[in-house]
């Protein structure tokens, strides 16, 4: 199944794309995602980001369903 | 009870945020303006470039009103938090919260700055003078 994974700021600068849509087996979590994703960066990201499933801050054991649009954040600057 | 807020890529009118604020019932205004200052830890600034995940954005901006509002009704707020790129003294953000006395007023603009430091989905990459740009990371640990 396919998820969309959103990269902003420095991790877009990272991956060199702000938008991967990325094949993960059924059953895996936030967490064997991150990873994933880490290792198509060489883990150039940090090992436990910030992330949001669906606009939502979520937690790394949360089970992803196909078209999950999941948000890796860097640390927010606003203001 | 108004409440209202949004990620706008335009300038901040901050006398259209008063307005819309503005009520017989209300006493107190209180208007946190943030804006681009022209050095950071030393090093001079030229802009910041200010992204967002706007759609989440909106949802974590929009979230933090309605909670303030409710922690300090009745209360009348709006608030505008701006992405693209600013020069120095450009408004990237800002609030105004009008209640029926002073105290509300500004704990709630306090209340309000605070939480979208720490959990608004928005991100500043400043310009420095050297022609060098960076993404701001609060969190990085500072070596003298």
């Amino acid at each position: 199944m396919t998820v969309t994974v959103l990269l902003f700021a420095s991790f877009a600068d990272v991956l060199g794309r702000s938008r991967i849509e990325l094949a993960i087996p059924p059953g895996a979590t936030v967490g064997d995602t991150v990873a994933q994703v880490r290792a198509t960066a060489a883990d150039r990201l940090p090992p436990q980001p910030l992330v949001a499933v669906n606009e939502e801050y979520a937690r790394y054991d949360r089970v992803l369903v196909a078209g999950d649009e999941l948000a890796l954040i860097p640390p927010v600057a606003g203001g | 009870m108004t409440v209202r807020s949004a990620v706008v890529d335009r300038p901040i009118d901050c006398a259209a945020l008063l307005a819309e604020v503005a009520d017989p019932s209300t006493g107190a205004t209180a208007l946190f303006v943030g804006t681009v200052r022209e050095t950071n830890l030393g090093r001079p600034v030229t802009g910041i470039e200010y992204a967002a995940y706007t759609a989440m954005a909106e949802r974590e901006l929009a979230a933090i009103a309605r909670d303030t509002a409710e922690q300090y009704a009745p209360l009348r707020l709006a608030v505008e938090h701006r992405t693209g790129t600013l020069g120095l003294g450009e408004i990237s953000i800002a609030i105004a919260a009008a209640h029926a006395h002073r105290g509300p007023a500004m704990d709630a603009m306090r209340d309000i700055i605070e939480a979208v430091k720490v959990r608004v989905p928005i991100w500043k990459r400043e310009h420095y003078a050297d022609g060098s740009r960076e993404w701001v990371d609060p969190t990085a640990v500072l070596v003298p």
